[in-house]
C-alpha cells in the first residue's frame, strides 16, 4: 500500500465534496491511502500573493512541515493548492536564506521546514505512481463510447514545474482510454476557465467560460472532465450565467476524473458525489448502465 | 548618495528570485499578448505593460486595470522567448498598486484579495460567504440576482458550507503570522 499526505483544500470542504469522495473511493481501491493532514490551512489561492509574497510562503509552508512530520509526500487535488504547494517547496529548498526567515515563524507553530518530501498533484498519483496498467485492471464498467472532454486547465501544468510537455500533454486522454471513455480533442484544453476572475471580472471569466464550453460542445462533448475544483465551479454553476449573457443553451455536465474512474470502477454513483451538480449527468450514467450490476 | 530607484527597478525588486532586470531583457514580440485569454478586457496588453514599465511611465501603469485582469493562467510565462515570469510580474504590479493604493476604485480584486487574506488570517481557512460580500454589493441589481441564483442552487445541492470552518491550533498559527507580519500581537 502507497502512502500520502493528503492536503484537500478548502473547496473540497463543501463546494467540491463530490470531488474528495469520489478520490476517497477510487483510492482505496487502487490499495492508496490519503492521510488527511492533520490541522492544515488554506494555500492562499492566488489572493496572498496579490498581497505578500512571504506569507503567502510561509502559510504554505506550514501545510508542507506537517507533512514532513508525518514523513510522507504531500497530494493536492486542487490545482492551485498543488501549484502553490509544489513551488513553495521549490523555492525554500532553493533559498536557504528564506527557508530560515519562514523556519523562525513555524517555530511558533513547533514545526519546521526542511524540504524532504516531494508534492503531486492527485492525477499524477493516479497516471504515474499507480500507472494506467493497474488503472484498467480494476475497470468492472468500461465508459464505452462516452465522449469526454479532457480539461487540464491551468495550474496543474504551468507554471512548468520540471521538464515535462506543457504545451501538449496526453496523460488525462490516456487515463480517459483507460477506463474506457473516448477522449476528444478541443482547442479549450489548456485554455483558462476565468479562475477567480468569475468573482473579481465577471465580464471576462464569462467570456472565457463561454470559449471552453462552445469549443467542447462543437466537438460532440457528452460530458467535460476536470482535475480542479475552481476549473469545476466556473464551468458548470456558471453555465446558466454564460447562456443568459450569450444566448446560448449549454447544459454540459462537468465531473471530475475520479468521478469518471469510480464510475469505471463500478463504484454507485451516490457514493462518488454525483447528484449534487446543478447540471443534470443522466446522459453520462446511461452509458454504464449496460455494465454489469454495482458490488 | 543614493539614488531613487526607477519605477522598473522598483517593479524588478519584486519579481521573485529574479536577477539583475528580466523586464529589459523583453524584445516586444507579443507572444504573451496573443497568448494571454483575458487581452481583450485589458486597458493595455501585457507586451504594452512591459514597453510601459520599461518606460518609467508609472502613473499610467498603476492606472491600468491590465494586472487585475490576469487570471494567473502562466500561459504567458510558460511561452515567453525570454524567460519573463509575465504572470509573476502581474503579481508583483498588484502588491505594489495594494502598498500604494494606488488602484482605480472600481475594481473588485484588490477589495477581494484584501478580504480573503483577512479571512484567512481569522480562522486558517476560506469561506465562501464571507468573500461574497466583499464584491456583491457592487453588483448592479441584474448581475446581484444572477448570483443570488446561482448560489442558491448551490446551496439547494449543500455545495456552500453554513458554518465557518476554522483550523485547530489557531493561536500558534496566528503568533506564526506575527513573526511575518508584526501587526497589533497575536490577537
Amino acid at each position: 500500500m502507497k502512502k500520502y499526505a493528503y492536503f484537500p483544500g478548502c473547496s473540497l470542504e463543501k463546494m467540491a465534496q463530490s470531488y474528495h469522495m469520489s478520490a476517497m473511493e477510487t483510492t482505496r481501491k487502487l490499495d492508496i491511502e490519503l492521510q488527511e493532514l492533520d490541522d492544515w490551512n488554506c494555500c492562499g489561492a492566488t489572493a496572498y500573493f496579490h498581497v505578500d509574497e512571504i506569507l503567502a510562503y510561509t502559510l504554505t509552508a506550514r501545510n508542507l512541515a506537517m507533512a514532513e512530520k508525518a514523513g510522507l509526500d504531500l497530494v493536492a487535488p486542487c490545482s492551485a493548492c498543488y501549484k502553490n504547494s509544489y513551488f513553495t517547496n521549490k523555492n525554500l529548498k532553493q533559498d536557504p536564506d528564506l527557508a530560515d526567515h519562514i523556519n523562525y515563524a513555524l517555530e511558533e507553530d513547533n514545526l519546521s521546514f526542511s524540504g524532504s518530501i516531494a508534492v503531486h498533484h492527485l492525477m499524477e498519483v493516479y497516471v504515474h505512481d499507480v500507472g494506467l496498467e493497474e488503472i484498467k485492471a480494476k475497470v468492472s464498467h468500461p465508459l464505452k463510447g462516452l465522449r469526454v472532454a479532457p480539461y487540464y486547465g491551468c495550474q496543474i501544468m504551468r507554471p512548468r514545474k520540471d521538464h515535462e510537455d506543457i504545451e501538449s500533454p496526453q496523460f488525462f486522454e490516456d487515463l480517459l482510454s483507460a477506463v474506457g471513455a473516448e477522449p476528444i480533442d478541443y482547442p479549450g484544453r489548456l485554455r483558462c476557465c476565468g479562475g477567480s476572475l468569475i468573482l473579481t471580472s465577471r465580464d471576462a471569466a464569462l467570456n472565457m467560460v463561454y470559449i471552453l464550453l462552445q469549443s467542447a460542445v462543437d466537438r460532440g462533448a457528452t460530458v467535460i472532465a476536470t482535475a480542479c475544483p475552481l476549473c469545476q465551479v466556473n464551468l458548470e454553476c456558471y453555465q446558466q450565467q454564460v447562456n443568459q449573457e450569450y444566448g446560448t443553451n449549454f447544459s454540459v455536465p462537468v465531473l471530475y476524473f475520479t468521478q469518471l474512474v469510480g464510475l469505471a470502477f463500478g463504484v454507485p454513483p451516490k457514493r462518488l458525489g454525483i447528484g449534487r451538480e446543478l447540471v443534470s449527468t443522466e446522459e453520462v450514467l446511461s452509458y454504464i448502465e449496460e455494465g454489469e450490476p454495482y458490488e | 548618495m543614493a539614488t531613487k530607484p526607477t519605477f522598473r527597478q522598483e517593479i524588478s525588486n519584486l519579481l521573485f528570485a529574479a536577477h539583475g532586470e528580466p523586464l529589459k531583457t523583453c524584445i516586444q514580440c507579443g507572444t504573451c499578448s496573443g497568448t494571454c485569454p483575458a487581452v481583450e478586457f485589458m486597458d493595455h496588453t501585457p507586451r504594452q505593460l512591459i514597453a510601459m514599465i520599461n518606460a518609467d511611465l508609472k502613473d499610467e501603469v498603476l492606472a491600468s486595470n491590465t494586472f487585475w485582469y490576469c487570471a494567473s493562467c502562466f500561459h504567458c510565462t510558460a511561452r515567453c522567448p525570454r524567460d519573463i515570469d509575465i504572470a509573476e510580474l502581474m503579481y508583483a504590479v498588484k502588491r505594489y498598486s495594494i502598498w500604494h493604493k494606488t488602484y482605480p476604485e472600481d475594481l473588485i480584486g484588490p477589495v477581494f484579495s484584501g478580504a480573503f487574506v483577512k479571512t484567512i488570517i481569522r480562522s486558517g481557512r476560506s469561506y465562501e460567504p464571507v468573500l461574497a460580500t466583499s464584491y456583491i454589493f457592487s453588483f448592479g441589481p441584474r448581475e446581484f440576482l444572477k448570483e443570488a441564483t446561482t448560489a442558491t442552487s448551490m446551496m439547494v445541492k449543500g455545495r456552500i458550507p453554513v458554518i465557518p470552518p476554522r483550523i485547530k491550533r489557531l493561536d500558534n498559527f496566528k503568533r506564526v503570522i506575527g513573526r511575518i507580519v508584526p501587526v497589533g500581537g497575536p490577537k
